[in-house]
């Protein structure tokens, strides 16, 4: 299951942040925290996995902006990653080139886009093999559109 | 309010425009501009104006969510503007709700279940999803109980979008109401017949959640699973059911071997990584009895290891270590590519290969492994280096250093760890090098050896990290002193004028061991001038045991075939080495006073030191040399000439230390403290009891180990308590300095629950320190139990002998009750499956009657879970049965042949529903197994 997912920057400004599990603010920051330091000094070689405590953040880096969810230590590590890649390329699909700012003008966006992806700690859309590149959703983006 | 409202609409920033003026604001006044926005946002806020309100609540939002702005006041405003009609006020409402509710302590959220009922029965697919979203952040016992209806609705809405959603979260209102499972598990199971790939991906990922918890309550959905598992290509579906299998095929073996031939194919068919990976991983970690699915995971983990993809490769080596607690020759096979990953440049597939190599160690290797990883050490970056370093000491002390056959080997190997440049881990090789000294005999002269090297270099004393180290090196060196070439370098090292560099415990330790090197040259001299039969050693134990006659009688047998060894060695080497005895000539007394003047001006000035340690070990020193050196000096002059009877006592005192110090130390078991019998006339629990009266709000720290110095301290105060209380009445103002001292030094104290057994016995063998805290008492300290050595008789041809205790040593884990919390979601999942399996047949058919009824009212699936209450019965062969049966349908009839007449009735009235429900054949034929089952108690066996 999913325990949250963070979008940050290099410099460790939260651009998003969901939990799925309830946490208090402080500890919120914690964690955000901790997962910024944990990420942000690897190697681009480097595996897109890292422990933290007792579960393990996948995450992948575009650009300036690290995407990091947080899942069970039993969870398929290459499904998440790719799905982060889904997400991402949803995300570029609907802003057209998604940039930073994007995602910082139009967060209540995103938020949206995000509970179409993830409901409840698990991924609605499923990302394509590890290997395959996967489409865009049309049908998503047609859903939220018709939403605005 | 009016006015400023209709101003506020106009005039009010939009997100935007907050967004921008913290980009805009100049560095540092970021927060100043926080503030005066959500001074702003709670005017606004308040507002009638919807428009203005959601505005408001939209930029509070933002803050709260990228600045970390507090909102929880803010709540009551988010359930005010979810009743908006405006389904863009809506949205904010529900996602400020969603980002900020906290499920247990936000009070309101009890406010929004109204709208959130109005919300989820709408017809309005998006108010429904968005409900849906909220309800899943924010769920609580109360709105789980409350909405479950609407959501029961939800699970077989035709709307496939609505229906995924409500799937999914259900899962959190299982969670928080588990009497909703009751309610909403059919519809959930119904659904996993599904043929759209969205929800029946979301009912997988429920199922592979909840099977998570607790597997054993989903075994009778096996069948549906397989069969998910053998018709489903996609991967994300399949991924997950995979996983299930991974938890429920421990549980029945006859699922293993059902399920490990999918699992294959879909392992060798499969492109997708992610896909091919969860196969090999559930059949190393679920299916492990399987050699072929083995040989043939282990195949596709090679694949990986050799991929260039860093991912893949730790995902290969993770496996690869799973596989290794059962199939070692797996890792075997792949040993190059685990080596060459050692060198690899991310520190986690680092680590893996670092864990995987140590699993490959065995009494064979472990020499050339430890080889090969030092060679690594010394190239990698300080912290792997002491990640190796760490695995290394954590492998080879393992179970009393099982792996280790050449002890000499490895106690100069950890010399070598030693003296690494990054090397943190000195206390850890501190601790082996004493533990390895007292339980291995036969390494003791290797030990010195090495302790020597170590004490004796000027250049390690610089080294913070290796002065725990150097304290083993002083203390061994020390206490086999014996077995050293030459005592008087050991006396110089000990010395030398770089040791100020060390922290005061480590140099009281140094002073200790010089004071043990002087007191046996003293010794060796008084033997070799004197008068061989005035003084034989066993005297000195004829001495020592006549000062404490009660405590060693037991002990005396043991004792002394415990110290026998040791005076033989000396003996044995005075004829073996001549390097030995060769010491013993050059012993002369102007040497020993050579050697009394060096300690004398090293130690003079520690004298004054403020360290108590330090300052209480070298004023012992310079007491015995205060008392010695006139006597030695006495005696050069003269001679022979008049030995004062002076000297006789101090040479008897000298005879005295030496043996104190000439017992071998053993290790002792941690449990040790707790067999000593209470001497007779101490009555600490009761004082102990008063105490806990005055102060059980005290929480005590139990201290494993303290030193003799800090009990004896206790001792006396609980002594000096219990007279002040047998004679005086303890007045209010002394026990309350009494709690103040025990609240400052609760360490000294034992906890009142303890039960008061203590004895000042036993120093803890791996603090050489403790040792040194008492010369004379040395000897009282080891009783009988901690004597009782066991050596293991036929342990090895070649191996030494390493000492243990009889009982098991180590901390002495309190009993944890496992208290298993009974889930509760599994609780009532088993009895939606279950249904009422305890129950009697006869009820039992009414329940079936009942279901029957019901499925008339449910028509588009028929009564699944009902079959599910009577196919538990039947447990596993049903499921294997059934799910084989999918596909050899024919076998079937013949399978069922070995049965009795009745069950063929039973058979029969099957194969009539069978046609009559073309449509549900599957269901229906678990039906009347299950029926078939409930009649017959025992569970036949239908795959075997």
């Amino acid at each position: 299951m999913i325990r949250f997912i963070l979008l940050q920057n290099r410099q460790g400004k939260t651009r998003l942040a969901k939990y799925y599990i309830p946490l208090e603010e402080s500890e919120k920051h914690k964690v955000e925290y901790e997962v910024h330091r944990l990420v942000v000094n690897r190697d681009p070689k480097f595996t897109n996995f890292v422990e933290f405590r007792t579960h393990k953040v996948i995450y992948r880096r575009y650009a300036g902006l690290f995407f990091s969810l947080c899942v069970d230590i039993t969870d398929n590590e290459l499904a998440y990653l790719e799905s982060i890649h889904l997400f991402v390329e949803i995300l570029d699909h609907f802003f057209s080139n998604v940039c930073e700012l994007d995602l910082v003008f139009n967060f209540h966006k995103v938020y949206l886009i995000l509970d179409e992806f993830i409901l409840a700690g698990s991924c609605k859309k499923q990302a394509r093999s590890y290997d395959i590149r996967c489409r865009r959703n049309h049908r998503e983006n047609g859903e939220l559109e018709k939403q605005e | 309010m009016a006015g400023p409202s209709l101003m506020d609409s106009l005039f009010q920033r939009s997100v935007d425009d907050i967004i921008k003026g913290i980009r805009l604001s100049p560095p540092g006044t970021e927060s100043t501009f926080i503030a005066k926005s959500l001074d702003e946002i709670r005017r606004e806020i308040k507002s009638t104006d919807p428009q203005t309100k959601a505005t408001a609540l939209h930029k509070l939002t933002y803050l709260h969510s990228l600045h970390g702005a507090d909102m929880s006041w803010a709540a009551f405003h988010s359930v005010e503007l979810s009743s908006s009609s405006a389904h863009s006020h809506k949205r904010i409402a529900f996602l400020a709700a969603s980002l900020s509710f906290n499920p247990s302590t936000t009070e309101v959220i009890l406010l929004l279940t109204h709208q959130l009922r109005k919300d989820l029965s709408s017809s309005n697919v998006h108010e429904v999803s968005l409900a849906l979203s909220t309800l899943s952040s924010i769920c609580n016992p109360d709105l789980a109980r409350d909405l479950t209806p609407e959501l029961f609705t939800l699970l077989s809405s035709s709307k496939i979008f609505v229906r995924k959603k409500a799937i999914a979260a259900v899962l959190r209102v299982f969670e928080q109401y588990p009497d909703a499972v009751l309610v909403c598990f059919k519809r959930v199971v119904e659904n996993l017949e599904n043929g759209d790939m969205g929800v029946l991906s979301a009912v997988v990922g429920l199922f592979c959640e909840l099977t998570e918890k607790d597997p054993k309550s989903y075994l009778p959905l096996a069948p549906e699973f397989y069969k998910i598992l053998v018709d489903c290509r996609n991967n994300w579906v399949l991924i997950k059911v995979i996983k299930i299998f991974a938890k429920l095929a421990p549980l029945e073996p006859r699922l293993g071997k059902r399920v490990v031939e999918p699992i294959c194919e879909h392992m060798g068919r499969t492109g997708a990584k992610s896909l091919a990976f969860e196969c090999v991983r559930t059949i190393v970690t679920s299916l492990s009895d399987h050699d072929s699915a083995v040989k043939l995971a282990v195949g596709k983990l090679r694949e990986f290891l050799l991929d260039d993809d860093p991912n893949l490769k730790y995902l290969g080596l993770q496996a690869l270590a799973i596989v290794a607690r059962t199939n070692m020759w797996a890792v075997l096979e792949n040993k190059e590519l685990v080596v060459k990953a050692l060198s690899d440049v991310d520190v986690n597939i680092k680590l893996e290969a670092l864990r995987l190599v140590m699993c490959m160690v065995s009494e064979d290797n472990i020499m050339e492994i430890c080889r090969i990883l030092i060679s690594h050490a010394l190239k990698s970056d300080p912290e792997f280096c002491n990640e190796i370093l760490d695995f290394i000491l954590l492998t080879c002390g393992r179970n009393f250093y099982e792996v280790i056959f050449d002890f000499d080997w490895y106690v100069s190997f950890l010399g070598e760890m030693a003296r690494i440049p990054h090397c943190q881990k000195g206390s850890e090789i501190e601790s082996q090098l004493v533990d390895i000294g007292m339980r291995v005999k036969d390494a003791r002269l290797q030990l010195v050896h090495v302790a020597r090297d170590l004490v004796i270099d000027p250049a390690l004393l610089g080294n913070p990290f290796i002065h725990g180290v150097l304290a083993a090196a002083a203390w061994v060196s020390g206490e086999y002193i014996e077995l050293s070439r030459n005592p008087f370098e050991i006396m110089e090292a000990l010395l030398q004028p770089r040791t100020s560099l060390l922290t005061p415990s480590v140099r009281a330790v140094y002073i200790q061991s010089a004071f043990k090197v002087i007191i046996f040259c003293l010794n060796s001299y008084l033997k070799l001038n004197g008068d061989d039969p005035s003084y034989p050693s066993e005297s000195t134990y004829s001495d020592v045991k006549s000062d404490y006659p009660g405590r060693f009688e037991t002990v005396a047998s043991q004792l002394l075939s415990d110290t026998e060894p040791d005076n033989p060695n000396m003996v044995v080497k005075h004829g073996q080495k001549p390097s030995v005895s060769s010491k013993m000539h050059h012993l002369t007394l102007e040497s020993l006073v050579a050697l009394v003047n060096l300690v004398e001006t090293n130690l003079g000035p520690l004298a004054g030191s403020n360290e108590v340690e330090v300052q209480e070990r070298a004023s012992n020193v310079l007491g015995l040399i205060k008392l010695i050196k006139p006597k030695l000096l006495g005696c050069l002059d003269t001679r022979e000439g008049d030995k004062a009877n002076g000297e006789l006592k101090a040479s008897e005192m000298v005879e005295l230390i030496f043996g104190a110090f000439s017992e071998d130390l053993g290790p002792v078991s941690l449990n040790a403290q707790e067999r000593v019998p209470v001497p007779d006339g101490l009555v600490l629990k009761e004082n102990l009891r008063d105490l806990e009266e005055i102060c059980g709000d005290i929480e005590l720290p139990l201290s494993t180990s303290f030193s003799l110095v800090k009990l004896q301290t206790m001792d006396a105060t609980s002594n000096l308590e219990h007279h002040s209380k047998e004679e005086f009445e303890p007045s209010t103002e002394s026990t309350s300095l009494l709690a103040e001292h025990r609240k400052r030094h609760g360490l000294y104290y034992l906890p009142a629950e303890n039960a008061g057994i203590i004895s000042n016995d036993y120093p803890p063998a791996h603090d050489p320190k403790d040792k040194a805290s008492d010369e004379t008492e040395d000897l009282v300290k080891l009783t009988e139990q901690s004597l009782v050595i066991k050596k293991k008789p036929n342990q090895a041809k070649s191996r030494p002998v390493v000492v243990k205790l009889d009982d098991g040593e180590g901390f002495k884990v309190a009993a944890k009750a496992p208290e298993f919390k009974a889930d509760l979601i599994s609780g009532a999942v088993q009895e939606v499956l279950l249904g009422n399996e305890a129950t009697t047949s006869s009820s039992r058919r009414k329940s079936s009657k009942k279901s029957s009824k019901r499925r008339e009212m449910d028509e588009s699936n028929v009564g699944v879970p009902e079959s599910k209450n009577e196919i538990v019965k039947a447990d596993m062969p049903e499921i294997g049965f059934s799910s084989s049966g999918r596909r050899k349908h024919h076998g079937h009839g013949k399978e069922r042949k070995h049965r009795s007449s009745g069950k063929d009735k039973v058979h029969d009235h099957k194969d009539k529903q069978k046609s009559e429900h073309g449509h549900g054949k599957h269901k229906s034929r678990q039906r009347a197994d299950g029926a078939l089952a409930a009649q017959s108690p025992v569970i036949p066996d239908f795959l075997l």
